[in-house]
């Protein structure tokens, strides 16, 4: 796949991209999770799909909850405010900035406890909205700073180190996402990086909610024999049901392909999204049928990434405001404040 | 059982029956006892503006069930000419339209009381000393209206018609205030204005005037406004530039929010149709909040308005709020706890739990409005201290308040322009190169801080509720959290000075001060002429208007030997929000007076005990 990149001008520097900024710029800190764990190569797709996608680093909100997956906005995008809130409660965070500011990309990074536990109530609330926003659910099975509980993404019959069996079914945050109302819901793998990161190059170009649910794996509580979250179990159980391109807006679309096998979505800001079928019949703009292959795949004991549902023509939350064009964190007290003679006219009706 | 906590039973006075030269006017309540669903808000609201059309102050309180339809409600109505607006524990006359409830509403009366009923309860065979009228009430209502299904309503207008004449009030009064009630609507004024006509008419033809209460014509409301403290706050909101509003439906606060929405969409939609405001009907409190902090974080002026349960499930986020420094308004209307305790009854038990709400080291910033004029105020005020303070800012109203129409000075415009607070703009930036977001470069302990989205490399920063340092960087380290415990302490001692300062009612005549805050002050304000005229006694009176607590409070409770402290709770939360406050020795002068079962405090109440604490 191409990228934006630029060939930088008249010095071998660094590669940049499209507005002229190095990658170093799409950076964060130093990661304090654990070597190897899959939410490291996450902020990494993240860092590059910003990049490539030549996103202003400033224009972006990062939004997370309580958990190793809520640490990471440490991890990329330095020059983009952050906002690490309670356990549980990112999306109503989230919820309030972009309706102060629904200029900007709010992305948000969540855990499967952080989702699909304590945060279970805003999650499906926000999904229902369809607010733009990027919602990306670092998936490993476990509570992993209280050292290894399961959590409601543990799939049936999953095992801890411990050697306790997971006897109640899995939540699946994808269908539930599809029901809802959200917009844009796949699924990948942090070892898949060229999957995840076409993923997250459509995801940016998505206006509505785009929820996301990536399978990364604990290697310290969850990547052992009989975990369905480690890297072994996805790299042997891990079905792409389409094969992912994107092709951003500022680039020319020059690659032939074949209609029958293969979807190109339009996305909100001119760039195609194409989906190359895997799974035979299978329709990313047919909600039902999404959830139904969801289902299957349950009782199938695989586990299906790629975009499932992908819808362009719902209006967002920001839509149904009809919001001015400006944030409404920073319009003046011109716009704000009625004038002086408007309180007279409150006063004499309340006479 | 009746909404008045006397129940004088007919044997207390036999004797009382009205005496022929006894006048009693523009003093007294009316209470009308109905089934709520029924309607009769609108006639009790007519009954009130016909009497405030007369000059005549007034106030009205709903006292009512949680409950949809079905259950006793009753609304009570005081004239006064001296313009008392709190409770009377006692009524003098009753409107019983409710069968249920008629038999103690009439045994509720005092001697010489009035009752106003439908003849077809019989309520005479159980007082010989009321003044009982009799009205058919379904014959006129039959008579005067053919539409069978608006009867119920209209028939409701019977009985104002019944009492305006009762009471002398003009029926040019009455029209107005079906004018006002029934604006645009000419059918249903004509319709209204016809029952009120019939109820006058039967008095007229059937009835003879047989007590002693009169509404006469005063001057003392001109130029004044009726509005209930819940819109209030809304206009000051909307006044405020808020621009972000997160809610859950919940009794007493809805209306808070059902006004602000109604004035959004009044006054801040341009010319093009487009909102500059966004409201969100949340799925919890949890999330009201959390949008409310998300929003303020991002620039917004946000608020979300809530109750006792609500105030419980904010807990958690009102702790990020302080320690993360996001601005937010919480407007606390609040009800008797605790639980779900007695959700349409008044209450002021949920200071103590605002005043720290979550765990750790947290303390809030409230504003304690003492009237629909501080509502408007306070409403404002509270937007630009939480830019100011960056903080969660709670403004605590009560359902009495809240939830009732009272009479006041029209609302001042607020002329200061809005004060958003410490922001950092780009231009700020490239002068500068960095910040800090949480240095004291002011030595106030407040710090700057830079919206999302502001075009400088250097404008973003990291908020968390975790510890962090005066860079906002991630710390474990004991020495770099204590400088930002710390500073907060700092940042509360500048709220200090910058909340509403209390009002000092009257100091310098005793040895004896009260203190309260709220709508306490209606019934304290009552009883200090009370206890002038009855006791000779000229107690100090300072009311609190918001927390940190003014030094001026401090003075106050110095230069006292007793402080009663008046509160509506059970546990004298104020009293000892103030003995965290006060220095040991003035700790020891506190007492205190607690009314807390659910009804305005009232006058009597305050006056009792207060004569009982000092032996007078």
């Amino acid at each position: 796949m191409a990228t934006a990149t630029l060939p930088p001008k008249n010095s071998p520097g660094p590669k940049v991209n499209r507005l002229g900024l190095p990658i170093l710029e799409y950076r964060g800190g130093k990661s304090t999770l654990c070597a190897g764990c899959g939410h490291n190569a996450i902020s990494e797709r993240i860092v590059d799909a910003l990049f490539e996608m030549g996103v202003q680093p400033e224009r972006v909100m990062k939004l997370s909850g309580i958990g190793c997956s809520s640490k990471s906005p440490a991890y990329f995008l330095n020059r983009a405010h952050s906002f690490n809130s309670v356990h549980g409660r990112m999306a109503s965070v989230a919820t309030g900035a972009v309706l102060a500011n629904h200029t900007m990309k709010a992305l948000g990074v969540s855990g499967d406890g952080d989702t699909a536990s304590i945060g279970m109530g805003q999650f499906v609330h926000l999904m229902r909205r369809n607010l733009p926003m990027i919602y990306i659910i670092e998936d490993n099975g476990v509570y992993g700073l209280t050292k290894g509980q399961f959590s409601a993404t543990a799939d049936y019959g999953s095992k801890l180190k411990t050697g306790v069996i997971n006897d109640l079914p899995a939540i699946d945050t994808c269908s539930l996402a599809i029901q809802l109302g959200a917009t844009f819901v796949g699924r990948s793998f942090s070892g898949d990086k060229k999957q995840l990161l076409s993923m997250l190059k459509a995801a940016i170009a998505h206006k509505g909610t785009v929820m996301l649910d990536v399978i990364s794996p604990c290697v310290t509580f969850n990547d052992h024999e009989g975990s369905t979250k480690s890297y072994k179990f996805m790299q042997e159980k891990d079905e792409p049901i389409n094969e992912i391109g994107f092709v951003p807006s500022f680039e020319e679309i020059d690659v032939e392909y074949d209609h029958g096998t293969t979807l190109d979505v339009t996305m909100h800001d001119g760039s195609s999204l194409r989906l190359r079928k895997l799974l035979e019949d299978y329709d990313p703009t047919d909600k039902v049928l999404a959830v139904k292959t969801l289902m299957q795949s349950h009782e199938n004991n695989e586990v299906l990434t790629g975009v499932f549902y992908v819808n362009t023509e719902m209006p967002t939350f920001i839509d149904l405001l009809n919001l001015v064009d400006s944030p409404l964190g920073t319009l003046d007290q011109l716009q704000t404040k009625p004038a002086r003679e408007v309180l007279d006219r409150m006063n004499a009706s309340l006479q | 059982m009746a909404i008045g906590d006397l129940a004088l039973g007919h044997e207390q006075s036999k004797s009382a029956v009205a005496d022929a030269d006894r006048r009693v006017v523009n003093d007294f309540s009316i209470q009308v006892a109905t089934v709520n669903g029924s309607g009769s808000q609108s006639a009790n609201s007519v009954l009130l503006r016909s009497i405030f059309g007369m000059g005549v102050p007034v106030s009205g309180k709903n006292l009512f069930p949680s409950n949809i339809a079905g259950l006793p409600t009753w609304y009570t109505i005081r004239a006064s000419k001296d313009g008392y607006v709190a409770r009377r524990k006692a009524n003098d006359i009753v409107v019983a339209i409710n069968p249920e409830t008629a038999k103690d509403d009439i045994l509720a009366l005092p001697a010489g009381g009035v009752a106003v009923y439908d003849e077809s309860m019989n309520l005479k065979q159980y007082r010989d000393d009321v003044a009982c009228y009799p009205v058919p009430f379904d014959k006129i209502t039959a008579a005067i209206c053919p539409e069978a299904k608006l009867r119920k309503l209209v028939r409701n207008m019977v009985y104002v018609g019944v009492v305006a004449r009762l009471l002398n009030i003009e029926m040019s009064s009455v029209e107005a205030a079906l004018k006002k009630q029934f604006a645009k609507k000419q059918k249903a004024m004509e319709l209204n204005f016809g029952a009120v006509k019939a109820g006058v008419d039967y008095f007229n033809e059937k009835l003879t005037k047989h007590d002693p209460y009169f509404i006469e014509p005063m001057n003392a409301t001109k130029g004044k406004i009726i509005i209930d403290g819940n819109a209030a706050c809304g206009l000051g909101a909307v006044f405020a530039g808020v621009t972000v509003v997160a809610w859950y439906p919940i009794t007493p606060s809805t209306s808070v929010i059902e006004a602000t929405i109604e004035y959004l969409k009044k006054l801040r939609v341009t010319e093009e149709g487009k909102a500059t405001f966004a409201v969100i009907q949340s799925e919890d409190e949890l999330a009201a909040i959390g949008m409310v902090l998300g929003a303020g974080w991002a620039g917004a002026r946000s608020m979300t308005a809530t109750s006792g349960p609500g105030i419980s499930l904010m807990a958690e986020f009102s702790g990020l709020g302080y320690f993360a420094e996001i601005p937010g308004v919480i407007f606390d209307v609040q009800r008797s706890g605790p639980s779900t305790g007695m959700p349409t009854r008044t209450s002021q038990a949920d200071l103590l739990s605002v005043a720290f709400l979550s765990h750790g080291d947290t303390r809030h910033v409230i504003l304690l409005p003492g009237s629909v004029k501080e509502c408007f105020d306070f409403g404002y005020k509270a937007f630009d201290l939480a830019e100011r303070l960056q903080t969660p800012v709670f403004v605590l109203s009560d359902l009495d308040l809240g939830m009732n129409n009272w009479m006041s000075d029209p609302f001042v415009y607020p002329s200061t322009p809005h004060d958003r607070g410490k922001i950092l703009t780009a231009e700020d930036l490239h002068r500068l190169g960095s910040f800090g977001r949480y240095e004291d470069v002011d030595g106030d302990g407040i710090g700057y801080r830079t919206l999302p989205g502001t075009d400088h490399p250097k404008a973003a920063y990291f908020t968390r509720g975790s510890g962090h340092n005066a860079k906002a960087g991630y710390t474990e380290k004991p020495e770099e959290y204590v400088e930002v415990m710390d500073r907060l302490v700092r940042k509360w001692e500048t709220a200090r000075t910058l909340v509403p300062e209390p009002v000092v009612v009257r100091n310098g005549y005793s040895k004896v001060g009260i203190l309260a805050y709220g709508t306490s002050d209606f019934a304290i304000q009552e009883s200090l002429d009370e206890l002038k005229k009855g006791y000779d006694a000229e107690p100090d009176y300072l009311r609190i208007r918001a927390y940190p607590f003014s030094t001026a409070i401090h003075d106050f409770v110095a230069s006292h030997e007793r402080i009663y402290v008046v509160e509506q709770d059970r546990d004298a939360q104020l009293a000892s929000l103030l003995k965290l406050d006060l220095a040991a020795e003035q700790v020891a002068k506190l007492r205190s007076i607690l009314h807390y079962n659910g009804l305005p405090l009232d006058a009597e109440t305050v006056t009792a005990e207060l004569v009982a604490g000092e032996g007078l």
